[in-house]
């Protein structure tokens, strides 16, 4: 009791009427309630995390066995021969989800400074609200207007100009080869990436809104250009939160499945070019999980689920990595 | 305060009981291939209005449907792809045909238009085996004199999920082509050599539209309300013949269904001399001995209501009528298997 009253402010106070120390066990009560009821919350996520997870991996349980190690390295999805591999989803998912980030990191990265730096106040509402308009618009509407939009243009403009220019070139040449039908991995990254920028604007806008003016200012008055205030003052400042935000668009891209399965293509078929159609995981799934007729088939499908589930993990492993080091070089005043 | 409340949360749930009751005594569920999905929820709309019975019907494929009419979660199940009377027997399922549709190839050429360009089967089969890579093959010169091929790579589209008229048009190839029936086989997912998928027949039926130089296969449905540009297929007899009405009524009345035992038949390739070649027919599963046999019963009424009366309305949605013989096939067949 006595450790309760202190708690709360002051030495024990034996006289205390009855009333006020009811009402301190009722507030100790509540807040003990309290911390249960909200780590009860965050235990849940765990366990539903944990629970998905544990299916997932029970589920795929008989391809792993069957396949073994095979199953991610081999190219061979046949479902009449009751032989899978899951080579093309993943690579599908890495490099749709890579061209995607390529082309979102500069243009959000572009955006975010032209909000924070660059734009006059009145230009600063509008353009925020485009952004975040950008983020609502379901998936399956980027599909759409990708399938009946974007791929004629690209198949007509861009696909022949690439083929013609960059598909001559010595090494990253057989990128580029191949018939420009418009739908492939390329359109599919252009589209994801597309989807992506709302998200890391958002996060580099906050961050870089953030930074205190002092520091900018100071810059600033020893002669630093905008330029150089961004790239010396804003960049460094943030950038765990920036490298947490292009992990958070990176995730976002890993798992998209409807606007993907629109210009992907779904063609179980490993191939280099970027033009040619590919397949990704969650694209895989959305398409033949309700067909699918023998047990093997479905447990390749849900084991495809699961390596989803580890690519997604290792990158966001990897997002905590880089952060520690970087947050390890920034204590150290690099 | 409580026991109030107790009480008004006793008699809210004792009235939402009591509604609950007749509402779900008349309702038949089914569920599976989404090819026979329009004409099954016509049918169900028509026969609700006159008999009162509704029928509630889940269009989630045909694998999805053989999944849930064998874990008995639903009356009836529905399939492009027919199960053997081997498995029929060991699942203790009935089978029957109740609509008949087609399979027609469409391209997408700049100048070509609907009927004009011709193939064969073996020609088909060695386009989607990627043999045939360029629309100015010799083969299809020959086979198309009159028409301006373009010298351009052919873009195969296919299917990308799983699905009966993949089954049918597999089947059919495998059927034309003995290299496709060792390489590929037939299923309702397969491994296609060369191609792009599209997600459903929309799916198809769009990248066809979209993607120059292309060809594809829908259900005869899309090819009429998309206006795409259809080809005519020969067939068995010798004949290039168009897909319509006329020629899938051909191909339905000459397939061999009196001598299929549980009407187990992929009627692809039918010989009759004006049949269309690639025809598919969707079939219903039911239990034999059904644990609910009133339900049973209401849904092999309303079977019978469809196919003797609602043929109009299939043909409406351009699917086949069935031959009145093959009606008097399924009845007879009815009478003997389901109890």
């Amino acid at each position: 009791m006595s450790v309760a009253s202190e708690a709360f402010g002051g030495p024990a106070h034996p006289g205390r009427s009855k009333d006020a120390l009811s009402s301190e066990r009722t507030h100790l009560l509540g807040d003990r309630l309290f911390q249960g009821l909200t780590g009860a919350m965050a235990g849940l996520v765990f366990l539903v995390l944990s629970g998905a997870a544990l299916a997932m991996l029970l589920g795929g349980m008989l391809a792993f066995r069957t396949f073994g190690a095979r199953f991610i390295y081999s190219a061979d999805w046949d479902a009449v021969n009751h032989r899978f591999g899951a080579l093309v989803p993943i690579y599908g998912t890495i490099v749709s989800s890579a061209i995607a980030i390529l082309i979102a990191l500069p243009i959000s990265f572009g955006i975010a400074i032209f909000l924070t730096e660059l734009a006059p106040r009145w230009l600063r509402g509008p353009v925020g609200a485009a952004v975040e308009l950008l983020a609502a618009v379901p998936s399956i509407i980027y599909g759409m207007w990708g399938l009946f939009v974007f791929v004629p243009f690209v198949a007509s403009n861009i696909e022949p100009w690439m083929s013609a220019h960059l598909g001559v070139l010595p090494v990253i040449g057989p990128l580029f080869q191949g018939p420009p039908i418009g739908i492939g991995m390329m359109t599919a990254g252009i589209i994801l990436g597309i989807m992506v920028i709302p998200f890391i604007t958002a996060v580099m806008g906050d961050v870089f809104g953030a930074v205190p003016r002092e520091l900018k200012e100071s810059a600033v008055a020893l002669g630093a250009t905008t330029w150089e205030v961004v790239a010396r003052v804003s960049l460094p400042y943030t950038r765990s939160a920036v490298v947490g935000a292009v992990f958070l668009g990176l995730g976002r891209a890993l798992g998209e499945t409807m606007a993907v399965t629109f210009v992907l293509g779904n063609a179980h078929d490993f191939s280099l070019s970027l033009f040619m159609p590919g397949n990704s995981i969650a694209a895989a799934i959305a398409n033949e999980f309700t067909e699918a007729d023998s047990p093997i088939y479905v447990s390749s499908l849900i084991a495809l689920g699961f390596l989803l589930f580890v690519v997604t993990f290792l990158v966001l492993a990897l997002a905590k990595l880089m952060l520690l080091r970087l947050g390890g070089a920034e204590r150290r005043g690099a | 305060m409580l026991t109030k409340l107790a009480r008004r949360m006793v008699l809210a749930a004792g009235a939402a009981a009591a509604l609950c009751g007749p509402v779900l005594a008349g309702e038949i569920t089914g569920a599976g291939s989404t090819f026979v999905y329009p004409v099954l929820s016509k049918w169900s709309a028509d026969y609700s209005a006159k008999f009162g019975d509704r029928v509630n019907y889940q269009s989630i494929g045909s694998g999805g449907g053989i999944a849930q009419i064998r874990a008995g979660t639903v009356a009836f199940g529905a399939t492009d792809k027919p199960l053997s009377p081997a498995e029929l027997d060991q699942a203790g399922l009935a089978q029957f045909p109740v609509v008949i549709g087609a399979i027609v190839p469409v391209v997408n050429i700049a100048g070509v238009r609907p009927g004009q360009i011709r193939f064969t089967g073996p020609v088909l089969a060695a386009i989607y085996l990627g043999v045939i890579k360029n629309w100015q093959d010799p083969i299809l010169r020959k086979l198309n004199p009159g028409l301006r091929l373009p010298d351009a790579p052919i873009t195969v589209v296919h299917r990308s999920d799983g699905s009966g008229t993949t089954y049918n048009w597999a089947y059919y190839l495998g059927q034309v082509s003995a290299v496709w029936k060792k390489d590929v086989g037939a299923g309702t997912s397969i491994k296609w050599p060369v191609g792009v998928g599209g997600k459903g027949n929309e799916g198809v039926a769009a990248y066809v539209n979209q993607i120059p130089n292309s060809i594809g296969y829908v259900e005869y449905a899309y090819v009429i309300q998309n206006h795409m540009k259809w080809g005519s297929v020969f067939n068995s007899a010798g004949r290039f013949i168009a897909p319509t009405a006329a020629g899938f009524q051909a191909a339905a009345a000459t397939a061999d269904w009196a001598h299929s035992k549980d009407f187990d038949l992929v009627m692809t390739n039918a010989p009759g001399p004006a049949a269309y070649p690639i025809t598919a027919t969707t079939f219903v599963l039911m239990y034999k001995q059904p644990k609910d046999p009133a339900l049973s019963q209401a849904a092999l009424k309303f079977f019978r209501w469809s196919l003797e009366h609602g043929q109009p309305d299939a043909a409406a949605l351009d699917y086949v009528w069935l031959p009145p013989v093959l009606v008097k096939q399924i009845e007879r067949y009815w009478a003997t298997q389901i109890k």
